[in-house]
């Protein structure tokens, strides 16, 4: 449980928790988790799991204009999102709808991003601590080292976690941000979801040395995890929140996972990702494990994971509900928040974009103008 | 377009087997629009290759590999993604042949699918042509059918210099009959008339050719005759053509996607200004994107210049 020698190789370092049979003690203490917290991870992956599925069927229906699904990183996000306190900003990348979950931010509001209804999303960052989508890779974790930076200052105690992929890891963002953190001792976990791939290239042809390791050149721990063990996820994020708070210390976390799905539902996994190696990570799924020892352990029972599933399934309903009962943002809004106050010039272009907006509603407009 | 891209890359690659291809994607997905399709397979991922995720890395090497005496077809995944890159070219790319005092030619392809209209995510729609254009020493080259893309592709890798190189993403999809093998291949800086007419001249680059191509139509059922004159190169800018153009027709409306302030239409207007401006009948206006973010694919339609908005301006400049 201890971040693991930089010398080792990448698979005896991984930070495991999860036993791997169906049952097992693992030390609630040491996890600084209650037997409810264990049911609560359970029920949060089980819901990101449903809301996820029912979002890349939403984009096959057209309700969306793309979708990222993250089905099989349940465990990176919702262990990691759990780990941190409600004052702790996240930074997301673009495949974070669980670590959104985790946070309270409405999924709706959270899938206007992806149903192109407004860039970003709808919802409020500063209310749930939980940055806009952010799709230009890696771009976001300098934010991340810019808002931690920026909270020392102030002396607030908070951690800023930012999610980015195997592939973020190559953009000088990613390189730039852990150098700030380490020189302004900034309180952040760069947390990266390794899942394999970035979009077609396998993260064997992204870098040579494993991700983790490349903390220690900055000078901070690194640690690589095995992200399909939720425990072993929160666990990790825990210390490294830890870490920061106590003395503003980065931490690197590598959480090794898989993207069962496309990169995006516009894309053909099927023309670069081996069907094999899918299956083999299919038999890992997070949520069937952690379920698996869950009920091995006798920590939950069939009445519990029959209601969760109740209640994923009205939870995902209700987004469906919501996501397809939303029309298009007014044509006004294209103008009103690109400047606090709106100049001349722009005002001028916003009344010709209404006037022409109006003449295509009504269809006598053109006539009389022909 | 996309085949007869494909087709450039492939004829130019078996040509000179100096030319590469490289990129987020491009191996064996044949990038994410498929451009690149089935070429790391014909030439082998020595000379077809995927990247590590890096734009600024893409751009930089790009120049290294040139100096190094190859000719690298370097592909930004969508103009949204092609910002990291900017300082490598800006700083480096453009001024390579400046600096040596013409010793070195850097002769690197960049090419960015652009704009929008298809309906996508954020900063998968942007037009960021202005700012390689008002950059010295880049050639900036749009095509708007298959077959420019085609020849202009194939020059813009022949070109001793470095060519951005925007294809028009609503257009990929699109379709024209007629031979890729024309014989001499099209040269950069040659704009095009794609429709005559006598009442105004429209101008236009990438996926606004064919837009204005529909307004000239719709213009036309109305008794109006547009000239449609489609630009294909920004730098060179084609000058003569587009005052011969406008000397024909006394009118001009310029069409971009690109936002209005700063745009490629203020150049083109300036050059009208300068060139043709004893017989302009009222002065030149553009039909752009807004000066707003690219907004959201729900409401893109409201910021695209549509027929009617061109039309609009054809009103105002034939009835001035
Ligand atoms: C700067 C930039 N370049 C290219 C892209 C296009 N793109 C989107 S996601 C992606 C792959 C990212 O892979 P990774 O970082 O591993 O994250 P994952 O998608 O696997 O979660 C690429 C190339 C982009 N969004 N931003
Ligand atoms: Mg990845």
């Amino acid at each position: 449980m201890t971040p693991a020698e930089p010398s080792e190789e990448p698979q005896d370092a991984l930070l495991r928790v999860l036993p791997s049979a169906t049952a097992g003690e693992v030390d609630l203490e040491a996890l600084g988790l209650k037997e409810e917290d264990l049911r609560e991870l359970y029920r949060l992956m089980a819901l990101t799991r449903r809301a996820d599925l029912e979002a890349t069927a939403l984009q096959r229906q057209g309700e969306l204009a793309v979708y990222p699904p993250l089905i099989g990183q349940e465990a990176a996000q919702v262990g990691s999102a759990f780990a941190l306190r409600e004052s702790d900003w996240i930074f997301p990348s673009y495949r974070e709808l669980g670590a959104a979950l985790v946070r309270g931010v409405d999924l709706v509001e959270y899938l206007h991003f992806y149903r192109a209804t407004w860039h970003g999303g709808t919802y409020d960052a500063r209310e749930h601590r939980f940055g806009y989508v952010s799709v230009p890779v890696g771009s976001q974790i300098l934010h991340a080292v810019g808002y931690a930076m920026g909270a020392r200052l102030d002396g607030d105690p908070i951690v800023a976690l930012t999610y980015f992929g195997d592939g973020a890891t190559s953009e000088g963002d990613f390189h730039e941000g852990c150098n700030f953190a380490a020189v302004f001792r900034a309180p952040v976990i760069f947390f990266c979801q390794n899942n394999q791939w970035a979009i077609s290239v396998p993260v064997s042809a992204q870098t040579v040395a494993p991700i983790w390791k490349k903390a220690e050149a900055y000078g901070f721990p690194g640690v690589c995890v095995d992200g399909n063990d939720v425990l072993a996820v929160h666990l990790a994020t825990r210390e490294a929140a830890a870490r920061a708070r106590e003395d503003g210390t980065p931490t690197l976390i590598e959480a090794v996972t898989y993207r069962l799905g496309p990169h995006s539902t516009a894309d053909d996994a099927s023309r670069y990702q081996p069907g094999e190696e899918v299956e083999s990570w299919k038999a890992r799924d997070p949520l069937v494990r952690y379920r698996a020892w869950l009920e091995g352990s006798g920590l939950v029972d069939q009445a519990f994971v029959d209601e969760v599933e109740g209640e994923a399934k009205s939870f995902a309903a209700e987004m469906r509900a919501g996501v397809i009962g939303s029309g298009p943002r007014p044509v006004e809004e294209m103008f009103r928040w690109v400047f606090e106050d709106i100049p001349p010039h722009l005002a001028r272009q916003r009344d010709e974009a209404l006037r022409f907006a109006a003449e295509a509603e009504d269809p006598e407009a053109g006539i009389r103008r022909a | 377009m996309v085949k007869a891209l494909n087709e450039a890359l492939r004829r130019s690659l078996s040509e000179d087997d100096r030319t590469l291809v490289l990129g987020e994607d491009v191996g064996k997905l044949g990038g994410v629009f498929r451009v690149t399709e089935g070429l790391q397979a014909e030439f082998g991922d020595k000379r077809v290759f995927d990247t590590p995720l890096a734009e600024a890395a893409i751009a930089g090497v790009s120049l290294g590999l040139a100096l190094a005496g190859w000719r690298p077809v370097a592909e930004m995944q969508f103009d949204g993604f092609s910002y990291p890159a900017l300082d490598q070219v800006i700083s480096h790319v453009a001024k390579y042949r400046y600096r040596s005092r013409g010793r070195q030619t850097v002769p690197i392809v960049i090419r960015i699918p652009f704009a929008g209209g298809i309906g996508a995510a954020e900063h998968h729609s942007e037009s960021p042509e202005a700012y390689y254009a008002h950059t010295a020493g880049l050639k900036v080259v749009a095509p708007s059918t298959p077959i420019d893309a085609h020849d202009l592709l194939r020059a813009s890798i022949a070109d001793p210099d470095p060519v951005i190189f925007f294809e028009p993403k609503s257009r990929y999809w699109s379709k024209e009959e007629g031979d890729l093998d024309g014989a001499s291949a099209l040269p950069i800086g040659k704009a095009r008339v794609l429709r005559e007419g006598s009442d105004c001249t429209v101008i236009a680059y990438g996926a606004m050719v064919a837009r204005s191509l529909a307004a000239a139509r719709a213009a036309a059922a109305r008794g109006t005759e547009l000239e449609v004159l489609d630009l294909r190169t920004l730098v060179p800018l084609d000058l003569d053509a587009l005052a011969a153009s406008v000397r024909r027709t006394g009118r001009a409306v310029v069409v971009h996607e690109a936002p209005l302030t700063a745009g490629f239409g203020a150049e083109v207007v300036a050059r009208l200004m300068e060139d043709a401006f004893d017989c302009l009948e009222a002065p030149v206006l553009r039909v752009t994107g807004y000066d707003t973010p690219y907004p959201p694919a729900t409401i893109e339609s409201h910021y695209l210049p549509s027929i009617e908005r061109i039309l609009d301006a054809v009103d105002r400049v034939t009835n001035y």
